[in-house]
C-alpha cells in the first residue's frame, strides 16, 4: 500500500526533469558558447579557446578575479571561524542575555535585500573614515557570509548527540577538550561546507561588493556587471565558464572531503 | 546533569566574538543609515550635513541632533517616484513568488516522492545552482533572450512566430530572471516539509476511500503550509530589494525601489534620500521578517 501512494507518477517525472532542465540547460548553453569562436555571442563559428585567451591577456579583468580571489579566501576564512563559534554558542550555550538578538541578527542578513546592507555597511565605513577597498569589502562579505555559515554548522551541531560530549567529561575531558577532540570531527563536514558556500558566495556579490569597495579595486562579479550593462561579449562567456569550473571543483571536493570525515566519523564513534 | 552545567559555560563564551561582530557590522550601520536619511544633503564629501565629529564632544553632537530633520521622508511620500517604485516593488515580488510557487511545489513534491537515495541526489542538483554564481546565471539568460538569441532562434525553426520577439528588457525577462535564481529557496523548505510527512497519512487517507487527488488537498496541501510560508518569505523578502535582475533583464521604465535606492545613491549622490528610502524599505519589511522569524522557530522547535 505504501508503495502505491508513494509511488512516481508521470506528473511528478514531468516535474522534475522539467524543473532540472530549467536549472540546468542555461548554464549548459553558456558553457558551450564560451568555446565558440565567432565574435558574435550568437552566432557558431566553432569551438575555440579564443575567447580564453583574450581574458587572460586582460589586465583589467585579472586584477578584479585576483582581488575577488583574496577577498572571498580571507572573508570565507573569518566568517567560517566566527559563524562556527556564533553556532557553538546558540545550540551549546544555555540561555543568555540577548542571545535572541544575535540569532535575530544571524538570521535577518540571510533575507534582508542586499541593497540594505550595501548602504548601511557603506554609511558606516564612511562614518568611520575608513580607506575603502581590500578590507572593507572584506568586512562586509564576513558579515554576510558568516551568517550562512552559522545556519549550517548549526544544524549539524543540533542534531549531534550529546551524550558523545557528556561521556568524554564524564571520563574526564574538561569541556573544551570535549569539544575540540569529539564534538570538532564530527562537525567538520558542517564547518566545511560552511567555508565552500562563504567562499562562492563572496565570489559571487555585485550589491554588496559596489557599495563597499573604493575606487580603484573593484571585484570580478562588479566588472563583469559592468561589462554586461553595456553589452553581451564573447570574453564574459568564457570568465563565466572560468567561474563554473572553479565553484564546481570546489563542490566535489567539499563533498569528497565530507564523505571521507563523515566515515571516519562513523567508524570511530561505534557508540 | 552537572556535565551539561559545566559545558554551558565555555560554549556560552564562545558565541561573544560572533556577537560583537554582529553588533559593529551589522546592528551599528542602521543607526548610521537612521542618522543619515535624517540629515540634510550636501554637496561636499561625504554628501551629507550635519556630520557627527566625536572630538568635537557633546556639545557638537547635540548641535548636530537640532539639525536633524524629516525632510527626506516627507520628499518620500510626496514624490511620485518613491511611491511608484515602491508599488512596482511589491507587485513584481507578490508576482514572483506566486510563479515561484505554482513551478516549485510539483518539483518539490516530485523529489519528495523519489526513492531515498535519488533524494539527496535531487537535493544536491537543485543546491548547486544556488552555489553557481547568481551573475552568471542571469548573464546566461541574456544569452539565451536576446533578439538573435537561442529562444528566439528555437521559437523561429519551429514556426512558433514569424519574426523574433522581443524578450529582453521586457517584464517577462525579469520574472524568468527572478524565478530562475530564487528557484531553489523556493523548492528547498516545501521539499523539507513534503519529505518529512508522514506517508502513513495518505494511505489511511486512501484507506478511507479519498481519491490521490483529493488526498493531496486534504492531507498533504494542508500539512506542507508551514513550508510554503518559508518559501513564499524567503523568497518575497529579497525579491522586494532586489536591484541586479531587474537592471539587466527589465526595461528602463518603472523601476523597483531597490534601483531608485541604487539610483539616487550613486548617479544622484543624494545620501540622505537613499538613506531614508531604505529605511523606509525596510519598515515595509520587518512584519514579514518578523513573520519568517516565527516559521522558522515553530519548525524548529517541532523538529527538536
Amino acid at each position: 500500500m505504501a508503495g502505491k501512494v508513494n509511488r512516481l507518477s508521470p506528473f511528478n517525472i514531468t516535474a522534475l526533469a522539467l524543473g532540472m532542465a530549467f536549472l540546468y540547460l542555461p548554464i549548459v548553453i553558456l558553457v558551450i558558447y564560451s568555446f565558440n569562436a565567432s565574435r558574435l555571442v550568437t552566432v557558431w563559428g566553432g569551438w575555440s579557446l579564443r575567447w580564453y585567451y583574450e581574458f587572460f591577456n586582460d589586465r583589467a579583468m585579472l586584477d578584479a578575479a585576483w582581488m575577488s580571489l583574496r577577498v572571498a579566501a580571507v572573508s570565507a576564512t573569518i566568517a567560517t571561524l566566527l559563524g562556527t563559534l556564533a553556532a557553538v554558542g546558540l545550540v551549546r550555550g544555555e540561555r543568555f542575555r540577548g542571545r535572541s538578538l544575535l540569532s535575530g541578527m544571524l538570521y535577518a542578513p540571510l533575507v534582508m535585500p542586499e541593497v540594505i546592507s550595501g548602504l548601511s555597511l557603506l554609511l558606516l565605513f564612511v562614518a568611520l573614515n575608513a580607506e575603502r577597498g581590500f578590507w572593507t569589502v572584506t568586512i562586509a562579505h564576513t558579515t554576510l557570509t558568516m551568517c550562512f555559515v552559522t545556519v549550517v554548522v548549526q544544524s549539524r551541531l543540533a542534531s549531534l548527540d550529546r551524550s558523545l560530549e557528556e561521556a568524554a567529561m564524564d571520563l574526564g575531558c574538561d569541556p573544551v577538550q570535549a569539544f575540540l577532540s569529539v564534538t570538532l570531527p564530527l562537525i567538520i563536514p558542517a564547518i566545511a561546507a560552511g567555508w565552500m558556500l562563504a567562499f562562492t558566495l563572496s565570489l559571487d556579490d555585485v550589491v554588496i561588493a559596489s557599495f563597499t569597495t573604493g575606487p580603484g579595486s573593484s571585484t570580478l562579479p562588479i566588472r563583469i556587471y559592468s561589462e554586461v550593462r553595456l553589452g553581451v561579449k564573447p570574453e564574459i562567456n568564457a570568465i563565466c565558464t572560468m567561474v563554473i569550473v572553479l565553484i564546481a571543483v570546489v563542490i566535489v571536493i567539499a563533498s569528497l572531503a565530507s564523505k571521507l570525515s563523515s566515515s571516519k566519523a562513523e567508524s570511530a564513534a561505534p557508540l | 546533569m552537572s556535565a551539561r552545567r559545566i559545558f554551558a559555560q565555555p560554549a556560552r563564551y564562545a558565541a561573544i566574538a560572533p556577537y560583537v561582530w554582529m553588533v559593529l557590522f551589522f546592528l551599528v550601520p542602521f543607526g548610521f543609515v537612521l542618522k543619515i536619511s535624517l540629515s540634510q544633503t550636501a554637496i561636499a564629501q561625504p554628501p551629507y550635513v550635519p556630520v557627527f565629529d566625536f572630538a568635537e564632544g557633546w556639545a557638537a553632537i547635540k548641535a548636530a541632533f537640532a539639525q536633524l530633520s524629516l525632510d527626506n521622508f516627507r520628499l518620500l511620500v510626496s514624490d511620485n517616484l518613491y511611491i511608484s517604485s515602491y508599488l512596482r516593488s511589491l507587485v513584481v515580488a507578490v508576482t514572483s513568488t506566486l510563479i515561484l510557487l505554482l513551478i516549485g511545489y510539483p518539483i518539490a513534491y516530485g523529489m519528495a516522492r523519489l526513492p531515498q537515495r535519488w533524494q539527496a541526489i535531487a537535493m544536491m542538483l537543485v543546491i548547486v545552482p544556488f552555489w553557481t554564481s547568481f551573475l552568471i546565471r542571469i548573464y546566461a539568460w541574456i544569452n539565451i533572450l536576446q533578439h538573435d538569441g537561442l529562444l528566439n532562434k528555437v521559437l523561429l525553426a519551429l514556426h512558433l512566430v514569424s519574426s523574433p520577439v522581443v524578450w529582453l528588457s521586457t517584464d517577462t525577462a525579469m520574472y524568468i530572471g527572478i524565478v530562475y535564481s530564487y528557484l531553489p529557496f523556493m523548492i528547498l523548505p516545501l521539499y523539507a516539509t513534503l519529505a518529512r510527512m508522514d506517508p502513513s497519512l495518505l494511505e489511511a487517507a486512501s484507506d478511507l476511500g479519498a481519491s490521490p487527488g483529493r488526498a493531496f488537498w486534504l492531507v498533504t496541501f494542508p500539512l506542507s503550509l508551514p513550508g510554503v510560508g518559508a518559501g513564499a518569505l524567503l523568497c518575497f523578502i529579497p525579491i522586494v530589494g532586489e536591484f541586479v535582475i531587474p537592471d539587466l533583464l527589465a526595461g528602463s521604465g518603472s523601476m523597483m525601489i531597490g534601483q531608485t535606492l541604487w539610483l539616487e545613491f550613486f548617479t544622484n549622490k543624494d545620501w540622505p534620500v537613499a538613506a531614508a528610502a531604505a529605511v523606509a524599505l525596510l519598515m515595509l519589511l520587518v512584519p514579514p521578517l518578523l513573520l519568517y522569524d516565527r516559521l522558522q522557530r515553530r519548525q524548529l522547535g517541532g523538529a527538536g
